[in-house]
């Protein structure tokens, strides 16, 4: 099979992540935003649900969500991949992790999107089309030499989200493969080797509440064929996905420049889909983060969120608007959304016709 | 957690090992592939024994990399509670059953230079699984299997021909012994060593191990203990408003689920710590058989095992 070269499916739009910022989200794609807060106020919580496949058009739908986006986020991420390497690593003994993700990814990337991706296998010889992305690779399954890179780089250059793979071991989890270019400012090359307990101490108020080991005593019971999935949310100005720490001096001082004329369309709400799945041949867990960024000026089309977004921020204790990075902001963003806050009470659940 | 992820299968195979041993082999009832594990995951097996629902958890020994089918070992115990002896009278090819899908406690460590792997009688079942799966990824590893007699050591010869040198057995009524001051003396730095089999053995290897320096994280071993029998009791349950009485021969856990109450387990054997239920208030004795509470907890009787522990005493509140 050779790959149709004039494959352009107006499907996928063509926008930057930086530096101009092209990024926009279509009326299609503001209508399944995932507004993570289902009531007026916010605290952090376990907050797990089955994955299970929701409605249809959801974020929901599918195992793993291709969007409108997909192709711009993927330039996006070799862009990344190009000015820093070490946003994707994966030490020794994660390898057969990769190939756990790598088979998951393809697997379902091909059943649920048969018009972009396929693959065939002929027992370990397999067959992997990408026609979004112009990839057509054989490969033989388990032999590092047959890909152009180790399995998980491969498959994760062709997601949209980070990925993070934890061992188990010692009854706790250790991140030890992680691809991350687009994060709510933490970085893979400071975590790397740590254990769950570690990577999660900057987090304020959780470990009072014993938050963290109800649910790495959770994870570690997660059962192979039941993942489970979460919302977290931060705020980031601009839609810029690589809000690392490695480039904060880059990104940080645009906090400095906000304005009530351009506070809308510049501040973003930044949702993140996360998923916990156990991976067969390995027994890892990949934890993938799937990014979703809105303007203010689109989040406020829906009259529900707007009024619900605003008594949220109102709520948000400062030590969570400090670490979720908007303390400075948060005055602004008030009087914005004060003005879509008409005190009529909201629905249950997140959805916005509901 | 408990029952949501179950696999209606068929059982396609029953092979009669030896006198105590018989193996079965599970396909999906849809005819499609088994979920992908590795090697040393366990499957809870349901039994319907005559109308007394009885779950046992058995390590898969099947290659990992087969989707085909699972298959099993299960030793036959005359004085058990029954789940061993249903398995060999009750069960034959062609039945349909229900098992979990697959749980690891049991994992291999890849960071591990070599894989050092002392097994004991039935215990021999997990490595079998992991041997297959670390002879694929190219890992070096060495088998230590002590059985009773050569009647009774099951897939001896299969793993002497798959593996040769790599599979050392040791007859107990040929008067052979794991020679282990020795055997781990002698193994390259960064080995991390597996052990399953009878308790007395488990507790030799890794207390051997950690008196020669071996650090804690190199040490694995996986043990399910059957619950054990006692005296019947009450317990009362604080969230559910009931009281549920437990027989001699029943498991607590298994006192619940009758009752219909939706316990959480995984391992139903004292291992995997997600049957931790706290206590509300207690007026005996905990009878605590779980490798899970510390002791601490087990001092304060803060927290029971449903899946082994028992009671005696007056009252018993739990909260579920």
């Amino acid at each position: 099979m050779s790959l149709d070269d004039a494959f352009k499916d107006p499907f996928f739009r063509d926008e930057s992540f930086f530096g101009d910022y092209t990024y926009r989200n279509s009326p299609h794609a503001v209508n399944r935003f995932p507004f993570p807060f289902p009531e007026d106020d916010y605290m952090y919580s376990v907050n797990m649900e089955p994955h299970v496949a929701g409605r249809p058009g959801s974020i929901f739908e599918h195992y793993f969500d291709v969007d409108e986006h997909y192709v711009s986020e993927m330039r996006d991420r070799a862009r990344v991949l190009e000015q820093d390497p070490l946003r994707c690593q994966s030490l020794p003994h994660m390898t057969l992790a990769g190939w756990d993700l790598l088979e998951l990814i393809m697997e379902k990337f091909s059943e649920e999107y048969p018009q972009w991706f396929s693959l065939t296998k002929d027992g370990n010889k397999w067959h992997w089309v990408n026609r979004p992305l112009g990839i057509d690779q054989k490969f033989t399954f388990l032999d590092e030499s047959t890909l152009p890179m180790g399995p998980f780089e491969y498959i994760t250059r062709q997601a949209q989200g980070d990925f993070t793979l934890q061992d188990q071991r010692d009854d706790n989890l250790w991140i030890e493969a992680g691809m991350v270019t687009s994060q709510a400012d933490w970085s893979l090359d400071f975590d790397i080797g740590m254990n769950f307990h570690e990577w999660h101490a900057p987090v304020p108020l959780a470990h009072q509440m014993g938050i963290f080991d109800r649910a790495l005593k959770f994870l570690l019971a997660l059962q192979y064929g039941a993942p489970v999935r979460r919302f977290n949310w931060t705020m980031t100005v601009d839609p810029l996905l690589d809000t690392s720490p490695e480039n904060y001096h880059k990104w940080g001082p645009s906090k400095t420049t906000m304005t009530p004329e351009t506070i809308g369309k510049r501040q973003h709400l930044r949702v993140e889909l996360q998923t916990l799945i156990r991976l067969p041949r390995s027994n890892a867990i990949v934890f993938p983060i799937r990014c979703y960024l809105i303007s203010l000026d689109d989040l406020v089309t829906k009259p529900k969120w707007a009024r619900r977004f605003h008594r949220v921020i109102k709520t948000v204790p400062d030590e969570l608007a400090t670490y979720k990075g908007f303390i400075r902001n948060k005055p602004m963003i008030l009087d914005y959304l004060a003005k879509y806050d008409d005190g009529a009470p909201t629905s249950p659940g997140w959805w916005p016709e509901d | 957690m408990s029952g949501s992820t179950r696999l209606p299968v068929i059982v396609t195979e029953v092979v009669e090992v030896n006198s105590l041993i018989k193996r079965f082999r599970f396909v999906r009832e849809d005819g499609g592939l088994m979920p992908g594990f590795s090697g040393g995951a366990h499957t809870v097996v349901e039994m319907d024994d005559n109308g007394t629902r009885r779950l046992n958890a058995y390590s898969l020994m099947s290659d990992p990399s087969d989707s085909s089918g699972y298959e099993i070992s299960v030793r036959r115990d005359e004085t058990g509670r029954g789940g061993s002896l249903f398995m060999h009278s009750g069960v034959k090819p062609g039945m349909k059953m229900v098992i979990s899908q697959p749980v690891n406690l049991f994992g291999l460590d890849l960071r591990a230079k070599k894989h050092l792997l002392i097994a004991g009688g039935i215990g021999i079942t997990p490595f079998i699984a992991q041997m297959a799966q670390l002879d694929t990824l190219g890992h070096k590893f060495e088998l230590h299997y002590a059985m009773r007699d050569r009647e009774l050591g099951a897939y001896m010869k299969e793993l002497s021909a798959r593996y040769g040198d790599r599979v050392h057995p040791y007859y107990d009524l040929e008067k052979q012994a794991i020679d282990l001051a020795t055997l781990l003396k002698t193994q390259p730095l960064g080995t991390h060593l597996y052990v399953c089999g009878p308790k007395g053995m488990i507790g030799w290897v890794l207390s051997t191990a950690e008196k020669m320096g071996w650090p804690k994280g190199a040490l694995h071993s996986e043990e399910f203990l059957a619950p054990p029998v006692g005296e019947a009791f009450k317990v009362e349950l604080s969230k559910s408003n009931i009281t549920v009485n437990v027989g001699p021969t029943q498991s607590m856990l298994e006192a619940l689920e009758a009752a219909g109450v939706d316990a959480p387990y995984l391992c139903r054997g004292g291992a995997c710590g997600q049957c931790e239920c706290k206590v509300n208030a207690v007026e005996g004795e905990i009878l605590n058989y779980d490798h899970w509470l510390s002791d601490e907890q087990k001092a304060a009787k803060s927290h029971i095992m449903p899946c082994v522990s028992r009671f005696k005493g007056e009252r018993l509140v739990i909260e579920l």
